[in-house]
This record gives structure tokens, C-alpha cells and sequence, in this order.
């Protein structure tokens, strides 16, 4: 009988190391299909982004403000692509973050659950549609009002060149829109982390719902909340269905009613038909892009270890 | 050698034509195995990919292959004897012609001028079109025309629509786009739904939508661009070194099935005009 168990025991132990040892190595390798991933696009990105670096010559092309690729003396300037993408993300950000942290201090404190229950999946859903569709939307329907709007400021202008809507501004509030759900849900669980301890003292103490809100909780989810403006700030930058319908694709100087060329769209438009080095200055342009999300990416690491710090 | 070199690689006659050197071109014109280069203009990527395509269907055995390098490329690379066929997008230079390439027309490509269906400027002349793309025309009013802005819209760097109708013009990279779009389609939209919009595409996807406009009057029709009075269209040139006659069977058959149904079909296909 208990030789029987010993050789019973003995034999599920090996077994359990060999479904352990499986497993592990199946876990290794998914985790290194991961990192090869990270690895090899990085190595694919700079190997194919830095020619044109060299052949341009890196002043002209990242400080360069004439793209003509096609041109007989092709020049391949593109700060102004790269200006477009930063101060329209942050044109996003400024007007889609105060929007979605006071969405999600509504969810979170004020709304009463049937509202509640309403909004929540509202935003939920909002997440889930495709880029495409937020693009078209914008076509469709902001477009023709920018033109509207550009007509009644600029009619009878010799130096403004029309361009039926499709500018900077349409392509901030797509944005600006798109990045909403990210900030919403992330800002609202980092909200509903703050203990409940410290209303309840900030409220004894007499302060009001809003002195609460604004004094105590939001302070106390601050950590929470940069990750949210770091992410969405991360999908408005890397974002490029939806613009390319809104914002004109021509490069121009940022400015509100411009027609204008992101990053991401400058990319996506010229891929089909760009050879020679063309083609290898989109490849910088996708590294200038790849850099920027990767310092976003540190930065947010950084901000999550230093939140982690201030809670111990 | 500019035959030979077009066969060689092509290892297949080696197990049909037995007993043959793979290089004898007799058993490939007998049998019609073999293989068809061609490289020139990017514009006729469509058109040389669809006839490749079709034709390697019909003749099992032939390979036929294309690459796209720009049309004096192309021209240059067949008077070397490096392919069997130089495309080009635009009619032959003289210089090209007293080498001994030969011109043959295979199909015309033509640009329609669109504006959106509310506008009432019908025709436009040459200049005007050019001062349009240039920026020197801001108002419709000032061509008498309704008091909406004008709206350039065009494509993307690289299109061949977009260099056909800038060379055409003679105002390569010196235009102003609204909007650079990225394919036929999204152009067809916009100037559909832009009041004071201006574009162009390629003849065979106007429809109802928009408004083509005549050019020094005269309408982009399929019959003003073969009898060469319409001013934005160009002609598909497949050049061969010599006559098509002094070529091998094979490219004879090549440049015959251009002129059967299925072969006019594929060029229809791609939206071009066949020439007569």
C-alpha cells in the first residue's frame, strides 16, 4: 500500500515538473515574442530611417519647411509636419482632457446611479468605434461647418487659400474626441481609488462637494490622472484614419484654418507611389514618430514609478 | 543577344523542349514558352500589372514581367537590350525615335477638370486652369463664375495623375493644394460635396456627382482625346527596339493580344482609351 503511494507520489512529481517545465518555457517564449517584436521594429525602424537622414542631410529634412518629393530638385523638408503633430496633439489634449477628467468626476461623484449607468457605457462604447468612422463623422459634418465658419471670416481675402473646411481645427476636435474615453475611464478609476476616508474628513471638516472635489480627490488622484493625459496623448500622436478624412493632407504652417499634414497621415498618403528616397524619408518620418511615442512611453513609466513612490 | 538575353532564366522548356538548349529561341517562338520583360512608367503600373497578369493567363508558360522605373528609363533600358519592352507614359522624344525605338501607342490616358454640380463655370482656358493651381485665382467670380471661393484639391506627391496633369500644364510642384488627397475616390467626394471646389481624375470615374469642365472648350470626351484636341490626356507608349514585326513571336503575340477583345477589355479595365 504505501510503496504504492510513494511510487504514486513519485510519479505525479514528475509529471508536475514536466507540466511545470513546459509551461515555463512556453511563457518564456511568448514573453520573447514580445520583446523580439519591441526589438525588431526598433532595429527595422533605424535601419530604415537613418539613410535619409544622411542622404538629405538631417538639418534640411527635420528643419527643412519645403516638402516637394516630386519635384525635379525634390526637397524633403518636414518640420512643418512634424509642428503640425505636436501643437495639434496638444491642442487635443488641452480641450479633450479638462473634458474627460470632469466626465469622469461626474461618473464617479456626482452622477446618481441611473445616470450613471447610462453615461458609463456610453463611453464605453466610444472606445470601441473605429477610427475610420470618427473620420468620416468629421468629414461630413464638422468639415462643412469649418467651411461655413472659414467662408464668414475669410470672404474677400487675397492671401488665405480656401480650403473647404478641412483644417487644423477639424482635425483637434476629431482628435480631441478620439482621445476622450481613454482619459474618461483611466482618470475615473484612478477617482474612485481615492479612499473614501478622505471626503469623508475634507467633508466633516465642512468643505463643500466641490471644494472636496477639487481640493482633495483630484489632488489625490493626480498620479492617476497624468497617466490619463500621457495616454491620450499617445493615441491622439499616433492617430491616422481619421485625420487624414479631416485635415487636408497638404503641408502647410499650422494654423487654424491651414490645411495641414500630421506625422501619421504624411506616411499613410504618399506610401503607394514614393520610391528611391522618398520612400526612405517616410521611413524618418515614422522613426520622428517612433521616438516621440517611445519618450511618451518613458515618461509615463516615469511618472508611474514616481506615483509608486509617493504612496509608500 | 537582346533575344536571348529575354529567355534566359526560363527553365521550364528545358523538360518541354527536350533534348534543346534552353537558350534556342526556335523552340520557344514554336511553342510559346518564354518570357516577357518590360520596365518603364510608373503611371502604367496598373495597365502593365493587368496585362501581365491576363496574358500570363492565357499563355501558360510565359512569364511576363514588369518593373516601374520611370519612363526615360524605360526607353533606355530597351534600346540596351535589357528588356523587350520600355513603357512610357508620354509620346517618344525624337532623340528616342532616331536610336531606333518605336513608338507604339497602346492606350491614352485622360484627365477630367471636375468642379462640384453647382458651380456655373463650363469651360476654363489653359491659363486659367494653371492660375487656379497656381493661386492666382482665388474666386470663382473673378472667371465669372458664382462668388464661392475656389477650393484646389488634388493628389498626393508620387500620383501619377497628379504628375500627368502637373506636366501636362507645365506647373510641376508649383501648385497650392486645399487638399492632397490620397485616392481618386476621396477627390471624386470632396468636389462632390465642396461648394467652389476644383479637381481632377482620370476620365473613366466621372459620373453624375460632379461637373466636368471643357477645356479651351473642349469637352473631355473619349472622341477629343483620340482625335488629340483634348489638352489633358497623354498617350501609353510600349516601345520595342525595331518595328514589332523584327520582334519574336512572342512579343508579336504580346503586342496582337493588345488588340483582341480580351486585351481591349483589360485596357478599358484600368479606365483608359484604347487609340484607333
Amino acid at each position: 500500500m504505501e510503496i504504492q503511494k510513494d511510487l504514486t507520489i513519485m510519479g505525479s512529481n514528475k509529471n508536475k515538473s514536466a507540466a511545470e517545465k513546459t509551461a515555463q518555457s512556453v511563457f518564456t517564449v511568448s514573453a520573447l515574442i514580445a520583446v523580439m517584436a519591441v526589438a525588431s521594429i526598433t532595429i527595422y525602424m533605424i535601419i530604415n530611417g537613418t539613410p535619409a537622414l544622411f542622404q538629405v542631410g538631417a538639418d534640411k529634412l527635420l528643419f527643412g519647411t519645403k516638402w516637394a518629393p516630386g519635384a525635379l530638385e525634390p526637397s524633403y523638408g518636414i518640420l512643418y509636419i512634424i509642428l503640425t503633430s505636436l501643437i495639434g496633439t496638444t491642442l487635443a489634449v488641452l480641450l479633450g482632457v479638462p473634458m474627460g477628467v470632469l466626465t469622469a468626476v461626474f461618473l464617479s461623484e456626482m452622477a446618481s446611479k441611473r445616470v450613471a449607468a447610462i453615461v458609463k457605457p456610453a463611453v464605453e462604447l466610444l472606445a470601441g468605434i473605429p477610427s475610420v468612422i470618427y473620420g468620416l463623422l468629421g468629414l461630413m459634418i464638422l468639415n462643412p461647418l469649418m467651411y461655413k465658419l472659414e467662408m464668414k471670416l475669410f470672404m474677400g481675402s487675397e492671401t488665405h487659400r480656401f480650403t473647404g473646411g478641412a483644417n487644423l481645427i477639424s482635425a483637434v476636435i476629431v482628435l480631441a474626441i478620439m482621445i476622450l474615453p481613454t482619459v474618461i475611464n483611466i482618470s475615473q478609476s484612478a477617482i474612485q481609488a481615492v479612499p473614501i476616508h478622505m471626503r469623508a474628513a475634507s467633508e466633516a471638516l465642512g468643505a463643500s462637494k466641490i471644494q472636496t472635489i477639487f481640493k482633495v480627490v483630484l489632488p489625490a488622484a493626480k498620479s492617476g490622472i497624468i497617466t490619463a493625459v500621457v495616454l491620450g496623448v499617445g493615441r491622439a500622436i499616433g492617430e491616422a484614419m481619421a485625420i487624414s478624412l479631416v485635415s487636408g493632407s497638404a503641408v502647410n504652417l499650422p494654423l487654424p484654418f491651414n490645411s495641414v499634414r500630421f506625422l501619421t497621415t504624411a506616411i499613410v498618403s504618399e506610401m503607394g507611389y514614393a520610391a528611391d528616397t522618398h520612400r526612405q524619408v517616410l521611413f524618418t518620418i515614422g522613426l520622428v514618430l517612433f521616438a516621440f511615442i517611445m519618450f511618451i512611453n518613458i515618461s509615463l513609466t516615469r511618472i508611474l514609478k514616481k506615483g509608486e513612490h509617493n504612496h509608500d | 543577344m537582346f533575344i536571348m538575353g529575354s529567355f534566359i532564366g526560363c527553365g521550364k522548356q528545358k523538360v518541354t523542349a527536350a533534348g534543346e538548349e534552353s537558350q534556342s529561341t526556335d523552340a520557344i517562338q514554336g511553342e510559346g514558352k518564354g518570357n516577357i520583360s518590360m520596365s518603364g512608367s510608373t503611371s502604367m503600373e496598373k495597365l502593365a500589372n493587368a496585362l501581365a497578369e491576363s496574358f500570363m493567363a492565357a499563355h501558360p508558360g510565359v512569364t511576363v514581367t514588369a518593373e516601374f522605373t520611370g519612363s526615360s528609363a524605360g526607353v533606355e533600358a530597351v534600346m540596351a537590350g535589357n528588356v523587350d519592352i520600355g513603357n512610357s507614359s508620354r509620346a517618344l522624344k525624337e532623340s528616342e525615335k532616331e536610336t531606333g525605338a518605336v513608338e507604339n501607342i497602346v492606350a491614352i490616358d485622360g484627365i477630367a477638370v471636375v468642379v462640384d454640380p453647382t458651380n456655373t463655370v463650363k469651360t476654363l482656358t489653359k491659363q486659367q486652369l494653371i492660375d487656379i493651381y497656381q493661386g492666382k485665382i482665388r474666386y470663382w467670380h473673378e472667371i465669372g463664375g458664382s462668388n464661392f471661393p475656389v477650393v484646389v484639391i488634388g493628389r498626393e506627391a508620387g500620383s501619377g495623375t497628379r504628375n500627368a496633369f502637373e506636366e501636362i500644364l507645365g506647373i510641376r510642384d508649383s501648385c497650392f493644394y486645399a487638399s492632397e488627397l490620397d485616392s481618386t475616390g476621396t477627390v471624386m467626394a470632396k468636389v462632390a460635396s465642396v461648394p467652389g471646389a476644383i479637381g481632377y481624375v482620370s476620365l473613366d470615374v466621372i459620373n453624375n456627382t460632379v461637373s466636368t469642365v471643357a477645356l479651351d472648350g473642349v469637352e473631355p470626351t473619349a472622341e477629343n482625346i483620340k482625335a488629340g484636341s483634348y489638352l489633358l490626356s497623354r498617350p501609353f507608349v510600349m516601345a520595342t527596339k525595331g518595328e514589332i514585326g523584327e520582334q519574336n513571336k512572342l512579343i508579336q503575340e504580346f503586342f496582337n493580344y493588345l488588340g483582341t477583345e480580351e486585351g481591349k477589355a483589360i485596357i478599358s479595365g484600368v479606365g483608359l482609351i484604347i487609340p484607333d
